[in-house]
């Protein structure tokens, strides 16, 4: 029986896989070709979803981005032998530059594995790094962490091993508190940045690898309990946690006592409601307490007052999910990556108008530049490229001319800008950054937990001014306007919501005056994407 | 609403709440269950939830009103969410919500007159390099041009509500088992 592999992530199903899945069980059936259909997650290829492979003795060969209507057609010309002919065949999928120049740690078992089978993860080098854990005191598997140079993934970019020894360190009794004495490691899985989805792909794709990554935390710092905090807009990602949480539990993975060690670990997924500002992680844990998802002032720090009021680990997917390769192979394997004080890889994300989205991952010290072209290849619409947004909409829009930054938090703080969970948003020449940074305002005016005046109101201002400048009324007025705002919004902010609305909103204006200096009565442009 | 329909939602509220009150930080959690069970959270459900869990009915209704997706008053039988982020602005969004806006005929956060479709607005749906991106209940939809938009549409007007109704009901049941 040959193994032919449909994914199943949110993206490759966005684009009919499930259609695509249907049609070969029912045209093989038709033939009596033996199949065994596997639902994979994705390789993060997005551009050839979906992308069916199948198994040889060669490895596995891919097709796409393969429709129902191509399936008599592929079988026809040998698909399950493995043969080129089609116009879709990509050759060994190991073999595509795009997957084969990467240096995939976190991503190494995506799309090659079934997400739900515990089976195929432990095949694959899963639950290595927890036996690991398993054997050592808590204050050696911190060690560990600290000795990769791990910083949080969600955008702050602190490191990973300093959060855990403060938790690990601190004291969980507090008086009469119904959790007295316990920890709690969270996950925030809000992964609100447009432009990103590495967390999403690591839910659908490698689930264990997050829990195997949460049980390792909980063992570190002492918490019997994690929660996965999950955007409710993730609805895939929900149900493949479900079930590999299920799985898990029933193996003796998670529960009362994990692995007969006679520790404990529980976890369970709780779902957002729609808010970005809940990806914020005090945000997140009012939120996870039954709350208003508002920001809360720091100090106590999470770490020492969290969750229930209790000591809480908070760390971003990817920066959980990097913990089992840390503990397997040891930190200075992980460290071996990255330039600077960026350690490791990060899986940078393709996304907006670019000819080959996807997931590329890759050490930190790569350029912007190589990533647009040599991986992205250009536009989708073939113009050419104008700005570029990284870092999630709090993030700057960045012009040519910065393009061949290295990929690393200090040198992208260098330039004005943010690297933050690695989102990456092309945009083409037909862009009007005039409305990105209408946009930018307009979002903080939605999102906004409304703690701040500046943020709740400033931002609508914001909004308004910028309508005056493109109304062309009173325009240097309402641009120093604008400039004023910007620093009340930095200035007066409790959190990145308000304080980096500006970075968006100012790089448009100073990399892209000409957008906010036309005289749009006469003008007329053609929006982005519709040309 | 008649009385038996009225103590029915009560008696499902209560239902839900037992079943979930045990869990720290449960109201968000119960303000799922009810949505998923009831498509929105009836104002004369309030009372009992904050019985429920004894805090105030204003605490409740803080909480709703505070987040996007909790709704106060009855969806349309289907909503549609169109994608008005970033990633998909640079692969036309824009032109899509407008499209969408003028065939449907509502604004965002609005229900066709017809009671078939209700509008909203997400930002961002991880599904950023094939955009620009839709959901449709619990399906996303990628590279959704206006035509495409329209046969999505089409389909969903022309599908039988009770194929789709039990479906939704399963997928829940299978959900709230692991929840
Ligand atoms: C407005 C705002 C939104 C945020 N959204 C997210 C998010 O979606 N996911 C995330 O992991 N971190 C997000 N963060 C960062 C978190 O506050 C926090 O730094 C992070 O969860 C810590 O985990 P890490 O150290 O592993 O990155 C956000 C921060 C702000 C200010
Ligand atoms: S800056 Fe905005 S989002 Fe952040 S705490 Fe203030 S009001 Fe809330
Ligand atoms: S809040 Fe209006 S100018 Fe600052
Ligand atoms: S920006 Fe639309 S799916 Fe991410």
């Amino acid at each position: 029986m040959v193994k032919v592999f449909v994914p199943r992530d949110t993206t490759a199903l966005s684009l009919g896989a499930n259609q695509v899945a249907d049609a070969l069980e029912q045209i093989c059936g038709g033939q009596d070709a033996d199949i065994d259909l596997v639902r994979n997650g994705s390789r993060g290829l997005f551009w050839l979803e979906p992308l069916v492979e199948v198994e040889t003795g060669q490895g596995r060969v891919a097709y796409g981005p393969v429709t129902p209507e191509d399936i008599p057609a592929l079988l026809d010309q040998g698909m399950l032998e493995g043969k080129p002919g089609h116009t879709l065949y990509q050759g060994l999928t190991e073999e595509i530059p795009y997957l084969k120049d990467q240096q995939r740690l976190t991503f190494s078992r995506a799309g090659i594995i079934d997400p739900t089978s515990l089976d195929d993860y432990v095949h694959h080098g899963g639950y290595v790094g927890l036996r690991k854990a398993l054997a050592r005191i808590p204050q050696e598997i911190v060690d560990e962490v600290k000795a990769s140079g791990l910083r949080g993934r969600g955008g702050a970019a602190f490191p990973a091993g300093i959060k855990w020894q403060t938790v690990l360190d601190a004291d969980a009794r507090t008086g009469s508190s119904p959790y007295s004495k316990r920890k709690f490691i969270v996950c925030n899985a809000d992964e609100g940045d447009s432009g990103t989805f590495a967390d999403r792909l690591v839910m659908e794709a490698d689930p264990f690898m997050l829990i195997e990554g949460m049980t390792i935390a909980g063992l570190a710092v002492g918490a019997d309990t994690g929660y996965i905090y999950l955007r409710s807009e993730y609805p895939v990602a929900h149900k493949i946690l479900n079930e590999a949480i299920a799985r898990a539990g029933e193996a003796g993975y998670l529960g009362n006592n994990v692995l007969n060690s006679g520790k404990a670990f529980h976890l369970e997924v709780r779902l957002g409601a729609g808010a970005y500002i809940c990806g914020e992680e005090t945000s997140l844990l009012d939120s996870l307490e039954g709350k208003r998802g508002q920001v809360r002032v720091k100090p106590p720090l999470p770490a020492l007052k969290g969750a229930f009021g209790q000591p809480t680990v908070v760390n971003n997917v990817l920066t959980l999910a990097a913990v089992p390769f840390i503990l397997a192979e040891g930190g200075q394997a992980y460290a071996d990556y990255g330039m600077g004080r960026s350690r490791g890889t990060l899986p940078f994300q393709l996304t907006g108008n670019i000819e080959r989205g996807g997931v590329v991952e890759l050490a930190f010290g790569v350029t912007l530049r190589e990533l647009l072209e040599d991986y992205g290849g250009g536009t989708a619409s073939g113009r050419p490229m104008r700005a570029v947004q990284v870092g999630g909409p709090l993030g700057a829009y960045m012009p040519e001319s910065q393009w061949d930054t290295p990929l690393d938090y200090e040198a992208f703080s260098e330039v004005g800008a943010v690297v933050g969970h690695g989102g990456i948003v092309v945009f083409d020449d037909t862009v009007d950054m005039l409305d990105q940074a209408r946009f930018a305002m307009e979002f903080c005016a939605v999102e906004s937990c409304g703690k701040c005046t500046p943020c709740r109101i400033g931002s609508t201002r914001g909004v308004e001014v910028i309508d005056h400048i493109r109304a062309n009324q009173e325009r240097d007025y309402h641009l120093n306007l604008l400039e004023d705002l910007c620093d009340t919004l930095e200035d007066g902010s409790l959190c990145a919501m308000g304080g980096m609305t500006p970075n968006p909103v100012r790089s448009a204006l100073h990399h892209f005056p000409d957008d906010f200096h036309q005289d749009r009565t006469t003008a007329s442009r053609t929006p982005a994407g519709e040309a | 609403m008649n009385i038996t329909a009225t103590t029915d939602v009560q008696h499902k509220v209560r239902h839900i709440i037992a079943d979930l009150q045990h869990k720290p930080g449960a109201l968000m959690p119960i303000l799922h269950a009810i949505q998923d069970e009831l498509g929105y959270i009836p104002d004369d459900t309030v009372p009992t939830i904050a019985e429920g869990l004894q805090i105030t009915r204003a605490e409740v209704h803080g909480v709703i009103s505070f987040y996007h997706d909790f709704r106060a008053t009855a969806p349309g039988k289907h909503t549609i969410h169109i994608c008005r982020a970033e990633a998909c602005q640079a692969r036309g969004c824009r032109t899509l919500e407008r499209h969408a806006q003028q065939t449907l005929g509502v604004d965002y956060h609005q229900t066709t007159p017809d009671g078939d479709i209700t509008l909203e607005a997400a930002y961002c749906l991880g599904n950023c390099a094939t955009g620009p991106s839709i959901r449709i209940g619990d399906d996303i939809h990628g590279r959704v041009t206006p035509a495409r938009f329209d046969a999505l549409v089409d389909q969903l007007q022309t599908v039988p509500l009770v194929i789709q109704a039990a479906q939704a009901g399963a997928d829940r049941k299978e959900d709230s088992n692991h929840g």
